[in-house]
């Protein structure tokens, strides 16, 4: 069994099959495959994790590492909208306070929905429905999963929006999408996830269709509410930025696994996969010197039909000659342990990764 | 309020009076390029405009008559001004030795038939309204359905099927199912209804039976357009992200559908309705002459059949605010359905 660790989100290994784990949220093993013509697409490819209330868990890659599909997967949407298309397959385990999601009754897993666990998503423009008023979204929200009769709901709705600092709560609560701004819209949306005190929050980029200036504001709103509130919180971002300051633990994912992960702070100063070491080496930086350019992660995203065989970063990483006998492009590391809760999953050494990692990437940083 | 536009009950009676103004400015318009269709372009053209009005046998005292009678030596603006108001207050023709009254709302007058053409139109239009709005009706629930069901059913047997049926329906013409229905359920081996039309006053049991028939014919090829339609417009509103919220909350699948999806696939098929019933009011000319319904449109056809432009000019002229008025009403439905027309 895994231990905890004390900084929230624990990085234990991956455990087989077992009775309900202690973990408030606990993913083992996930698998989340959609049949296409092309093939079988592996968005998500055998990820586990756990995460304690009051803990916040970045989940961090690029477009198509299977970020926001896995965060589909825990609120049980991977299949939504998918009317007469191949289903998709999911497999492994997701333990939501002591309840096995994926082989719970659906409708049982439909009603944690909104209640239990809530998600924001990228672009709140389009996520909110045109037609209804914000008000009327938000009480819907609230009175699926509370018997209360209209006017009480909406002034929950109020109070809500009144929380997520929206000005004049009472008549904004009137309005329309379209006549709030992108970082009111985000906070709306913010305010209808959290109406029913859900104790899982998943955030999918919930900054990065907003401007620059109201990122800051946005990411400090729900800093604060997860302390009121207590609850956990999965922010999935490619932005590293984003997590650095927010985020407890980090989970870097590339080709629908995770590579590394571990608390925070060690992922980001001491990480340990060539990969993260592209990430931070392409995250602009204004301590960084100006004649310095960003190094950007050479060559493009693996196929998630055909996944290079090893390594699933090999094509991309420039140390994939270091192991002997060809073995990144052959067999595929799995994660081990670099240091205290901290994993990686690559075939160089230990040792020769903190060597490449101080003498050659650090400094450029 | 802080900022933003008006909203609420204020914001639709302001977008209300800005639509009635533009229809009211269409209006106008209308009126004008229905007069210059067939009083100043023949002109250009070289056309005895009072030759046409009376038709060629007519002997030349007849024909001047009808000059005077139009005032077509007048000045433009006077003869537009006596156009417009003939619609609005009445009019009286002057010349050739008589004086025609003619009473308003004054669609014209037929030199040929005698008669003030606004009785006609009067008479014939009840029949086409009747026939369009029955039809719509139908194809409403007829193509909304299949077309939903088709996108939630995706690929499967239904859906295929629906879509070949659709895909019949849109190519069949009129005239063939039209004739087909006819052979058998009037004519042939079922003689379950009617084919001559009543009056709904008159007796309501002949003017439904004389009314199924087109009715279905009508809607079924209404009915596939508006299925494929709203097929497709069902799948893409169904991929959008506020559906997703709307699953993300918790709501169950059916009221998904019902309250959030199926709101914004109103939209296109509003749009789709509007300009189909107004096309329709102006008189569905082949399933009125296929069934014999005295309706708008197999009076236009006679009037090209037996050359009485004054009863093309009235035909025209309410077919253009039919149009206009469905418009309107379309209009007025977008912005209770969708918020943001208001702004507009």
């Amino acid at each position: 069994m895994t231990e905890l660790s004390k900084s929230g989100a624990a990085v234990g290994e991956p455990t087989a099959a077992s009775p309900a784990p202690t973990a408030f949220l606990e993913v083992r093993d996930l698998k989340v495959h959609f049949p296409t013509d092309d093939g079988l697409v592996k968005s998500v490819d055998g990820l586990s994790f756990q995460l304690e209330k009051g803990k916040t868990l970045g989940i961090v890659g690029e477009s198509g590492s299977g970020k926001s599909v896995t965060s589909l997967g825990i609120m049980g949407l991977h299949t939504a909208g998918q009317y007469g298309k191949r289903k998709a397959q999911i497999s492994g385990e997701i333990w939501l306070d002591g309840t096995e999601l994926l082989s719970a009754d659906p409708d049982h897993v439909r009603k944690l929905r909104g209640r239990q666990m809530a998600m924001i998503f990228q672009d709140p423009l389009s996520a909110l429905h045109p037609y209804y008023t914000i008000g009327q979204q938000i009480v819907e929200a609230y009175r699926i999963h509370h018997d209360v009769d209209k006017k009480t709901a909406r002034r929950r709705a109020v109070e809500m929006l009144d929380r997520v600092g929206i000005p004049q709560p009472d008549k904004r609560v009137d309005n329309y999408p379209h006549e709030f701004s992108g970082g009111m819209r985000q906070r709306a949306m913010i305010a209808m996830s959290l109406v029913n005190n859900p104790e899982l929050l998943i955030a999918d980029e919930p900054t990065t269709a907003l401007d620059v200036t109201v990122q800051a504001q946005i990411l400090d709103l729900i800093r604060d509410l997860q302390k009121e509130f207590g609850s956990a919180v999965i922010i999935i971002t490619h932005d590293l930025g984003v997590v650095a300051e927010l985020a407890d633990d980090l989970l870097v994912m590339y080709g629908g696994r995770c590579v590394e992960r571990g608390p925070a702070d060690k992922v980001f100063y001491e990480p340990r996969h060539p990969y993260t070491w592209g990430l931070l080496g392409s995250m602009p930086r204004l301590d960084r010197e100006q004649q310095e350019r960003l190094i950007p992660v050479k060559g493009s995203p693996p196929s998630l039909i055909n996944v290079p065989s090893g390594c699933a970063f090999n094509p991309r990483c420039p140390y994939a000659d270091i192991p002997k006998d060809n073995v990144t492009r052959t067999v595929r590391p799995e994660l081990a342990e670099v240091g205290s809760k901290h994993w990686a999953a690559c075939h160089m050494t230990r040792e020769q990764r903190e060597r490449i990692w101080a003498e050659e990437i650090a400094p450029k940083l | 309020m802080a900022r933003g536009p008006r909203r609420g009950p204020r914001a639709v009676l302001a977008y209300l009076i800005r639509r009635l103004f533009a229809a009211a400015v269409m209006l106008v318009v209308i009126i004008t390029v229905v007069f210059s269709i067939f009083f100043i372009v023949p002109k250009w053209a070289g056309v005895d405009i009072a030759l046409s009005f009376v038709g060629k046998q007519a002997d030349p005292a007849a024909v001047e008559g009808v000059r005077q009678k139009l005032g077509l030596g007048d000045p433009v603006y006077v003869q537009v001004w006596h156009f417009f108001k003939g619609l609005f207050v009445g009019r009286t023709y002057t010349g050739g030795g008589d004086t025609i009254n003619c009473s308003a709302p004054c669609f014209g007058y037929s030199f040929r038939s005698e008669q003030a053409i606004w009785p006609v139109l009067k008479d014939r239009f009840p029949v086409t309204l009747g026939l369009a709005l029955g039809a719509a009706l139908l194809w409403l629930i007829m193509g909304v359905s299949a077309g939903v069901l088709s996108a939630l059913k995706r690929g499967s047997l239904w859906d295929r099927g629906a879509m070949v049926v659709a895909l019949a329906g849109v190519s069949l013409p009129i005239y063939f199912t039209g004739m087909l229905s006819l052979a058998i359920f009037v004519y042939g081996p079922l003689k379950w209804f009617e084919s001559d039309y009543a009056p709904f006053a008159d007796d309501p049991a002949q003017w439904f039976s004389a009314m199924i028939l087109p009715w279905v014919t009508l809607a079924f090829l209404y009915a596939a357009m508006y299925a494929r339609i709203t097929r497709a417009t069902m799948m893409e509103i169904l991929g959008e992200d506020y559906i997703r919220t709307a699953r993300a909350k918790g709501l169950r699948e059916g009221v998904v559908i019902r309250k959030h999806a199926m709101r914004s696939t109103m939209t296109p098929i509003l749009t789709m309705l509007g300009m189909d019933l107004g096309a329709l009011i102006g008189g569905a000319i082949l399933t009125e002459s296929t069934f014999n319904l005295p309706g708008l449109g197999r009076e236009v056809l006679l009037a090209i059949r037996n050359q009485d432009l004054p009863v093309i000019v009235g035909v025209t002229l309410i077919t253009s605010l039919a149009v206009l008025f469905a418009n309107l009403v379309v209009d007025i439905l977008y912005a209770v359905i969708d918020p943001r027309v208001r702004l507009a």
